[in-house]
């Protein structure tokens, strides 16, 4: 499985509005599709993504079977201290995903 | 004369004259000048996505092709980058002008069939499946470094009569609606298919991100789909009809500059 890709500008100055964009790779099957089989394929996609800036929520989703897959997400911020963001992905079938960013705020 | 025999000369008659109607004028190749990426086409939304390697989800595979790159894998032990070194200085402009004349084989082999022979002689391990996510990860991976480079595919004379065969195959009327690649791709580019504008078909960004697949694909998947949507028999991975293919599309295409991973509607 591959890593998620995460982009968080490095430094930047307190104050400033940071765009922080993640992109995961997921089949976010939706449950509503059939096998060549005629069998249901099991829903198996992200439910949940949760952003935290030095362990603060600032950002949280919710995901449902409409999303696309390999899910792409990009929010805002403003940059209080130096630290780090830390991305949790959450869904089904027992799925986690973490990744993390250290940002220099001065 | 009996009636049956001028029922057969009449019929023939009628076969002649639909068949002038139904040939053609031989299509026009696109003049150089008028050749336009796909990328040029799409809505600009699209191409903000492929631009931005952030935002770019074929970035995933070329991520995955990086660790691959680097992984000791079969019998023997070692890792593509333990013969090729750096990709980002060995791999640079090798996918732009693949499909290559391979000596060996006699023919050429594209990039996929260029790892997957690679996987087998040198590494002594498994090949990976068309199709595979490892071999769309390695092939994306590899064709990354060619980012911006023109396409040279073509260049070596021992190419000619594989060039001649695939612009055969791309003139050809096939399959149920009985119509060739060229009618659109050379004929009718820039007018719409359903809500879709038709593409001129330059495989420039190839393995390519299509928002309709969800997922990374080959060219030759490609070329299966569109078999597959003039109701034709797509030919199976590997096939000699999809190397042609790949390759006079490719050397059709040569000159414009390689967008791996492209992203594509």
């Amino acid at each position: 499985m591959s890593a998620p890709l995460i982009n968080v500008p490095a430094r930047a100055k307190r104050g400033d509005v940071i765009a922080i964009k993640t992109l995961i790779s997921h089949e976010m099957e939706t449950g509503f599709r059939y096998g060549t089989n005629g069998v249901l394929i099991p829903r198996d996609i992200i439910t949940a993504f949760r952003c935290t800036y030095n362990g603060e929520e600032i950002f949280r989703a919710d995901f449902y079977p409409a999303i696309a897959a390999n899910p792409f997400l990009t929010f805002y911020t403003v940059a209080t201290a130096s630290g780090t963001i830390a991305f949790e992905w959450t869904g089904d079938n027992g799925y986690s995903q973490t990744a993390s960013a250290k940002i220099v705020v001065g | 004369m009996s009636a049956r025999t001028i029922f057969c000369i009449g019929s023939a008659a009628v076969g002649f004259a639909l068949l002038a109607c139904a040939v053609p004028a031989m299509s026009a190749e696109i003049a150089p000048g008028d050749r336009r990426s796909d990328y040029a086409v799409m809505s600009r939304e699209t191409q903000a996505m492929q631009d931005d390697d952030a935002a770019n989800p074929g970035m995933l595979w070329v991520q995955d092709g990086a660790t691959l790159w680097a992984r000791k894998d079969g019998a023997a032990q070692r890792a593509c980058a333990d013969c090729h070194g750096d990709a980002r200085t060995s791999m640079k402009g090798v996918a732009a002008r693949y499909p290559a004349f391979d000596p060996g084989r006699n023919r050429p082999i594209d990039l996929e069939e260029r790892i997957l022979a690679c996987r087998i002689d040198h590494q002594k391990a498994t090949p990976f499946a068309y199709e595979s996510k490892d071999l769309l990860a390695l092939s994306a991976y590899v064709a990354r470094q060619s980012h911006g480079l023109p396409i040279t595919t073509g260049a070596d004379e021992r190419m000619k009569p594989f060039i001649a065969a695939g612009r055969e195959i791309f003139n050809r009327r096939q399959g149920q609606l009985n119509i060739s690649c060229a009618q659109c791709h050379d004929d009718n580019w820039g007018k719409r298919l359903a809500g879709n504008i038709i593409p001129q078909g330059h495989p420039t960004g190839y393995p390519l991100y299509r928002l309709e697949w969800q997922g990374l694909g080959s060219l030759q998947r490609r070329l299966r789909a569109c078999l597959f949507g003039i109701r034709a028999e797509p030919y199976p991975f590997g096939a000699p009809e999809n190397a042609a293919l790949e390759v006079f599309l490719m050397w059709r295409a040569r000159g414009m500059p390689m967008d791996t991973p492209a992203v594509r509607p």
